[in-house]
């Protein structure tokens, strides 16, 4: 593709924290703000996509220093558009607050 | 069954004579399958002759012609190749989005594009055969099949000129689709 013209086919989201209590952590499950998603209804359009966090390492494996882990979003979270998410590793803690990729993909429409 | 005579009086013997002993376990025997397997259901807004957007892999963002459905929840599509490079390939339901664009497909004889035509030949080799062809096989550029390019071409035509009587469709399909600042997939009308 031609890097002069945009192709990014994902939205962007933020990862706020881990599901939690008031004194316990369940970092199995992250929290995610979707870009332009305010209510319950506007994040069942993302349940089910797959999630990318990608981020650089000083370590190249197979030739590359770029790594992603990949999850997706299970449910949503409370009634503001935030929605919990599974990754196959759980997102260190030094994420919170970076941007994820939500794909377009397992596609419904 | 047969019948034998000893002298005034005659006896039946059977053609197949039971066993002399029967088994001391008892012989499992496979219970039978109630389900079958139902061909994949796509979701409705898949139609053959509807424009999609494919979301990932090589062609990312690319708009495609959806010609006909494959087994297994695949769909058969064209860019066409002669617009935007796409060639007649196979792609998976749930990597696509279904635009409302839709055509009319030209009356095609589809039916020599299943799985088989997209799956490479694989010969039958030793292992070191394989190691060694594999350092070969390197070298050589891959060939594709011939009947490929004649194929494709002969989709494209059909295609290319249906697309034709529609105003600006031939540059929707040279165009890529892709997400900008403000944009919200879950607000769009497909």
């Amino acid at each position: 593709m031609s890097s002069g013209s945009p192709h990014r086919l994902y939205v962007k989201g933020k990862h706020l924290s881990y599901k939690r209590g008031k004194r316990n952590t369940d970092p199995n499950t992250s929290l995610i703000k979707i870009e332009g998603v305010e209510s319950t209804e506007d994040a069942q359009f993302y349940l089910g996509k797959r999630v990318a966090y990608v981020y650089r390492t000083q370590k190249s494996i197979r030739g590359s220093k770029i790594r992603v882990i990949w999850g997706k979003i299970t449910r949503p979270h409370g009634n503001n558009g935030v929605v919990r998410s599974k990754f196959r590793n759980n997102l260190p803690p030094s994420s919170f607050g970076a941007t994820l990729r939500i794909m377009l993909y397992p596609s419904n429409i | 069954m047969s019948t034998k005579t000893f002298g005034s009086g005659s006896r039946e013997i059977p053609a197949n004579k039971a066993s002399k002993w029967y088994p001391t376990a008892d012989i499992p025997q496979p219970k039978k399958a109630r389900k079958t397997q139902h061909p994949t259901k796509l979701r409705e807004s898949l139609v053959p002759g509807t424009i999609l957007i494919i979301l990932a892999g090589r062609f990312r963002g690319k708009r495609v012609v959806y010609l006909k459905p494959l087994d297994g929840g695949v769909l058969l599509v064209t860019g066409p190749f002669k617009l935007n490079g796409v060639p007649l390939r196979r792609v998976n339901a749930r990597y696509v989005i279904a635009t409302s664009t839709k055509i009319d497909l030209p009356e095609l004889d589809l039916d020599k594009f299943d799985d088989k035509y997209f799956t490479a030949d694989v010969k039958e080799s030793s292992e070191e055969d394989q190691f060694f062809d594999a350092a070969k096989a390197a070298k050589e550029k891959k060939q594709l099949p011939e009947n490929r390019t004649a194929d494709q071409s002969e989709v494209d035509k059909a295609l290319v000129s249906v697309i034709k009587q529609t105003p600006q469709l031939t540059s929707y399909l040279k165009s890529t689709f892709s997400l900008s600042k403000g944009d919200r997939p879950h607000l769009m009308k497909w």
